[in-house]
């Protein structure tokens, strides 16, 4: 068991109910711009892009942290892994940050490295999600999932071709 | 002293002088006017002498968001413009959701106040607690969307932007204010007086956030809100947009044809929602939804092929009952391309619409001469219509008459009873023969003509039966949108209960959708830590907020004789559809909505229902 925060890009309608949801969950106020999710829009494109962390099998913000304050711990109840912050050991140094691919880990306005922590095992942004676009899923649903979407649309040019 | 729900700050911006200043939001005042339209009711109760010309520069801008503005509860995500009208002389409210309405709020302020005027073309960047001025001479005559891009590279890529077009400009009498690529201020004018003070776009990036006084109730009661937001009708609503109603309006009778002069329309299919939905509509997920809302209603649609097409947001159902059928167009595609054309102005769709379908009436009976127009003006002419949307716009030729509104056009000719409104606004797209509560509604909204502020079709034709309006008197099916039995407490009590809606920052589809008035009390006392006093208590607070809108207006010269509706309605028995041999029976309905309110006969609120309602300061007016 292995769940996972899977995206769904097609479903999102860039509302940004799980920012909003986040910041107050994490930091007591509605306050995009303190989420630890965030949704960006292209408007002419019509498509909006939720980006999140992916806890990192290797995480290279728990690899590089001098301070020892970022540790991957299992959820008992979901199994899912979450790649966690310590607040009482985390110096605000930074290097998370320079370290992270993504920019998924920020350093926030207490001097301290945030970011996604699943919510401990029940994401509040999934809860919120309007649309489905937000999943907390088991992590091989999600490729059997994806590998018969696949299947489908092969077959779909299969078919067509016939 | 800190504050919840409200960021507790007031921003003046003062354009003659380019300087900027903050107070403080008084909590008195504030937990009596909650915020939106109540909040800034009040602001322009105080501060602007109703006598003015509502383009002088003694006329102020009132920017007001509510304390649910830019939290997480479903729809918080408005902000209400107000100001004296320049098309109806009286009080002007007009609301628009999007990032910009919740930006003012992150930005750490729940009200902008923008007074006197600016020299030359200016727009104003609000950074947070940082206000600059900037020349925007070469930014004039740029379309809401060049304006938007251009002002958002001038300032910072996440700012958020409200601007008006060429039609604010030029001072279009009906004229809106745009954001967010498409979101529009739009009705009675609010975007002329923006271009009167030469203010061509606000934009605010803000870093701060909302917070709440009681958090768990909050999110307790946010939850529930979204349950109630779970409804098949959602997903219908989402997919199709406000379009979708078209059909069922038709099946009343109550879609307006050919300026009001028919309430069914025999081409309806050609212009329906679901025809939208095959046709123009592109991109129903529109890039998309507005903050925190779980519906997504609008859409964009594309005109043309190839190279030469061009997308937009809309038609919403308004412009398309105006556009389409008032003006008998019955076509998507000239629809949408006025559309299109309105929105880049920056123009009131449903005006425009109501304003060329007059004109259409009185050029088919030979009241205005062709050679004033230029070209045939006959009902149905889609290129003419298009043609003419653009001509308004510019204020050029026969445009620069019909950019006063249609009442003063057909004044003009001296025939302004083809006109369609009340205090010279158009109706929306309702024909008020076939529903008597609308005729109510239309007649005694402060702000003239309008389907929004006291939804009067939800419970009438929509099947809206949620609300303690219709539970606590039992109903619990349809009403018929015939009768009159309670509709004159029935629509005050709409119209005090859409002031609470709007004063809270919410979307009102959030609630035709399925939220009510306990859950949005609930919103608001957990979010500010007020006691609004139980359901009476809110419905009296929406009341005194009603109240003293009706004595701007009454300051304003607006007298109860305005709430009247065109001759049309009165006396000429509707023609065809269900609703055929009805006329407006407002003579019956208004006097008992006057001793309902607590008015005298004259229409002017006695010093006891002031009392009663904490209005104090309008003894005397």
């Amino acid at each position: 068991m292995n769940k996972v925060l899977a995206i769904d890009i097609g479903k999102c309608t860039g509302c940004h109910v799980c920012e909003l949801m986040c910041s107050f969950r994490h930091h007591g106020e509605f306050n995009p711009r303190r989420a630890r999710i965030h949704t960006t829009v292209f408007l002419h494109d019509e498509i909006a892009v939720p980006v999140v962390c992916s806890q990192c099998e290797d995480a290279w913000c728990e690899r590089i942290c001098p301070s020892g304050a970022i540790s991957t711990v299992v959820m008992p109840e979901t199994g899912a892994r979450v790649v966690q912050v310590d607040e009482d050991l985390c110096v605000g140094c930074k290097m998370c940050v320079l370290a992270c691919p993504f920019g998924n880990i920020q350093v926030g306005a207490a001097g301290c490295a945030e970011k996604c922590d699943l919510c401990g095992g029940d994401p509040v942004c999934v809860q919120f999600c309007p649309r489905g676009a937000l999943r907390f899923v088991e992590a091989e649903d999600r490729e059997v999932e994806k590998r018969q979407k696949l299947a489908q649309a092969l077959a779909g040019s299969y078919r067509e071709s016939e | 002293m800190t504050m919840d729900g409200w960021m507790g700050k007031v921003l003046r911006l003062d354009l003659t002088a380019s300087a900027a200043s903050v107070e403080d939001l008084d909590r008195e005042i504030a937990e009596q006017y909650i915020g939106g339209i109540g909040l800034g009711t009040r602001y322009l109760y105080d501060e602007v002498d109703p006598a003015v010309d509502a383009l002088d520069a003694a006329n102020k801008l009132v920017l007001a968001t509510g304390p649910l503005t830019g939290t997480g509860a479903p729809g918080a995500n408005r902000y209400m413009l107000l100001t004296k009208s320049p098309l109806t002389g009286g009080i002007a409210n007009s609301s628009a959701a999007g990032d910009f309405a919740c930006a003012i709020k992150y930005a750490g302020f729940d009200v902008i106040i923008v007074e006197g005027a600016a020299e030359r073309p200016v727009f104003v960047f609000i950074d947070d607690g940082r206000v600059s001025f900037h020349d925007a001479s070469e930014l004039w005559g740029l379309d809401t969307e060049q304006t938007e891009q251009a002002v958002i590279a001038a300032t910072a890529p996440d700012a958020k932007v409200n601007c008006i077009g060429p039609a604010g400009e030029k001072l279009v009498r009906y004229a809106c204010v745009m954001n967010d690529m498409g979101r529009a201020a739009g009705r009675s004018g609010v975007g002329a007086v923006m271009g009167s003070k030469r203010l061509k776009a606000i934009a605010v990036r803000g870093t701060g956030g909302v917070t709440i006084a009681d958090g768990e109730r909050f999110m307790d009661a946010v939850r529930r809100c979204y349950e109630a937001l779970t409804d098949p009708y959602v997903e219908h609503f989402h997919k199709h947009g406000t379009p979708g109603v078209l059909e069922l309006v038709n099946t009343y009778g109550a879609l307006p044809t050919k300026n009001f002069q028919y309430g069914t329309n025999p081409q309806h299919e050609d212009i329906s929602g679901e025809r939208l939905a095959e046709t123009l509509s592109v991109r129903t997920r529109m890039g998309m939804a507005c903050p925190a809302c779980p519906v997504a209603c609008g859409r964009v649609s594309r005109v043309g092929a190839g190279e030469t097409a061009t997308y937009g947001v809309g038609p919403e159902y308004e412009t398309i009952g105006m556009f389409g059928s008032s003006c008998y167009t019955n076509d998507l595609e000239a629809v949408t391309r006025a559309n299109f054309i309105c929105n880049q102005a920056g123009m009131d769709t449903i005006t425009t619409g109501g304003s060329i379908a007059c004109a259409m009436e009185m050029y088919e009976r030979g009241l205005i001469p062709e050679a004033d127009i230029g070209f045939p003006l006959p009902f149905g002419d889609g290129e003419a219509l298009v043609r003419l949307t653009d001509m308004i716009a510019r204020r050029e030729g026969f445009g620069d008459l019909l950019a006063e509104g249609g009442y003063r056009m057909a004044e003009h000719y001296g025939h302004p009873e083809y006109s369609m409104g009340v205090k010279k606004q158009e109706f929306a797209s309702y024909e008020c023969r076939a529903i008597q509560s609308m005729a109510l509604a239309y007649a005694t909204e402060p702000r003239g003509a309008c389907h929004i502020r006291g939804e009067a079709q939800d419970y009438a034709i929509y099947s809206v039966l949620h609300w303690h309006i219709t539970k606590d008197r039992g109903i619990e099916e349809p009403l018929d949108p015939l009768t009159l039995d309670e509709q004159p407490e029935m629509v005050m009590e709409l119209q005090d209960w859409f002031r609470i809606i709007d004063s809270g920052g919410l979307c009102n589809f959030m609630f035709y959708l399925g939220m009510d008035e306990d859950q949005l009390r609930d919103l608001i006392e957990s979010a500010t830590g007020i006691d609004m006093g139980g359901y009476p208590g809110l419905m009296r607070t929406g009341a005194r907020i009603f109240n003293l809108e009706v004595l701007f207006n009454r300051r304003a010269g607006i007298t109860a004789a305005a709430d009247t509706l065109p001759p049309r309605m009165l006396q000429e028995p509707l023609p065809d559809g269900p609703a055929k041999g009805y006329v407006a029976e407002l003579g019956r309905m208004l006097p008992p909505y006057y001793t309902a309110r607590g008015w005298d006969e004259h229409g002017d609120l006695t010093p006891q229902k002031a009392a009663e309602l904490g209005l104090q300061l309008a003894a005397g007016t």
